[in-house]
């Protein structure tokens, strides 16, 4: 097994070397050419770049032999067993409980919360504003569940994905007419944020592990989708919560 | 010098992402489905690495690439307004600054890898993973460019949005049917971990510094263009194929 991982975590640091080079290319032909200026602290920055090509590699083949075979197995075993409301339950727990703690949505929320208070919508008060940030992270949070219970029932049924996103985003274009001016900005960012490194890759070994083992259905047609579900509720959810807390 | 790299402490937010996901798969596994964990050792140590490559890549990105980032952002926004605030194309080299930094730091995203790596696998090696990530990459350099030009000429998001989405709309009913959900898909997959900080960081730095705008009201947004321009960039690139292949086929 060690040798295994071995010969997997060189071709990965290969790879990720790979990956690194065009944003090295990029900062170093910034500073060098255009701002003219030598790298501020070169020794923490070559550091840091050797920690990135390791962290990159290691965390590919982590998923390879850990987070990808484990999702795998269980969307098969659901399938198999037909259970279909404790999947659901899975669904909804997969989605909102990874989205909840995650630090990006924390971050985004609590600036989204002050440029609203200081637009005047919600008093200028810490209270007010800590509850604001927490009211908006809980609807994304709710909202990503919901994503992807509606995204698994469409790969068992089979049911088409453009009519979902098209219709979706033609709501999301309806309720913009209606949501507060300042929440529009913020509402259409939270549904780039909500996703994170870990939950995308089992996300997607969900469903295309349902895909899979479900007779009729094309992993490649019928797998994906749920990412671009979850990344679209959040936008009209927190339209809705922002049109019922002002 | 103030010392960003913890690795206590980043292994520890690291691991408030990852248990909480280890924890509901395994109670699914065993209390709810009542099935054994297949090879539970090998699975523990692929978490296990999970966990220590993301702590050093977060820890390493701090070192090295968002100080860096930052600083260009500002800087490059400062000797703009300097040369000639009236102006939108006095900030080329800003826009030009937005393409490249979208596209290196999508091509190193790991959730685009990861989901890359599946759809190449999903689709028995038609789609490739590297042609996927380049076309992605340049949906969201573009997005993030035109994003950039946005905030720096104030014109309203919606307005943009309104625009791609109608783009995605028409793309949809032409380009090839087994590609569409993947695209979708691509839209959400490239804004995490590397991406944010530092298109937050661009957008706010813009924001504040040309005359005229707020960093709330215009600093926002990035991310959306970021996720909508790869959904165009993908489908364009299944359209493309699909022309260069039928041409041949005709000839």
């Amino acid at each position: 097994m060690l040798r295994q991982a071995g010969t997997a975590l060189s071709r990965a640091l290969l790879g990720s070397c790979r990956d690194l080079a065009p944003i090295v290319v990029v900062i170093s032909a910034f500073q060098v050419m255009i701002l003219r200026q030598p790298f501020p602290e070169f020794f923490s920055i070559a550091v840091g770049l050797v920690l990135v090509v390791l962290g990159l590699a290691l965390f590919v083949v982590g998923l390879d032999i850990g987070l990808f075979p484990l999702g795998e197995a269980l969307a098969e075993e659901f399938a198999r067993k037909g259970s279909l409301a404790w999947l659901l339950v899975f669904s909804f727990l997969l989605g909102s409980g990874t989205t909840v703690a995650e630090p990006a949505l924390i971050a985004i929320t609590r600036e989204g919360a002050l440029a609203v208070s200081e637009a005047g919508l919600i008093p200028h008060t810490q209270a007010s504003i800590t509850g604001y940030a927490l009211g908006v992270r809980l609807t994304v949070a709710v909202s990503v569940g919901a994503a992807i219970v509606i995204g698994v029932l469409r790969i068992l049924r089979g049911w088409p994905l453009p009519y979902f996103i098209l219709g979706g985003y033609g709501l999301v274009m309806i309720m913009t007419l209606f949501a507060p001016r300042e929440i529009i900005g913020l509402a259409y960012d939270l549904g780039g944020v909500t996703t994170s490194t870990v939950t995308v890759p089992l996300v997607t070994a969900l469903g295309v592990g349902l895909a899979r083992t479900i007779r009729g259905r094309d992993p490649l047609t019928d797998g994906f989708g749920l990412i671009a579900l979850a990344s679209l509720t959040p936008m009209i959810f927190v339209m809705i919560y922002g049109l019922v807390v002002h | 010098m103030e010392i960003l790299f913890n690795p206590t402490k980043l292994l520890l937010a690291t691991a408030k992402d990852v248990v909480p996901v280890l924890a509901l798969l395994v109670f699914f596994q065993m209390v709810v489905l009542r099935q054994p964990i297949p090879r539970p050792g090998r699975i523990v140590f692929g978490f296990f690495l999970v966990l220590v490559g993301m702590a050093c890549f977060l820890g390493g990105l701090d070192l090295a690439l968002f100080p860096v980032g930052r600083s260009m952002a500002t800087m490059l926004t400062e000797n703009a307004v300097r040369g000639s605030a009236a102006s939108w194309t006095a900030y080329g080299w800003v826009y030009l600054f937005a393409f490249m930094v979208g596209f290196s730091t999508t091509i190193a995203e790991p959730s685009l890898i990861a989901v890359a790596g599946k759809a190449q696998e999903a689709s028995k090696r038609t789609v490739s993973a590297i042609g996927l990530r380049v076309a992605v990459a340049l949906g969201v350099a573009v997005g993030i460019s035109l994003g950039t030009f946005r905030i720096v000429t104030g014109t309203p998001l919606y307005l943009y949005i309104l625009v791609g989405y109608t783009i995605v709309a028409i793309q949809t009913i032409l380009a090839p049917k087994v590609i569409v959900p993947l695209a979708y898909d691509s839209g959400g997959v490239t804004t995490s971990t590397v991406t944010v900080p530092l298109v937050t960081a661009l957008g706010l730095g813009i924001a504040s510094n040309v005359p005229d705008r707020s960093p709330i009201l215009d600093g926002f947004g990035l991310i959306a263009f970021a996720s909508l321009f790869p959904i165009i960039s993908v489908l364009g690139y299944a359209q493309f194929a699909q022309w260069m292949a039928h041409r041949k086929g005709r000839m």
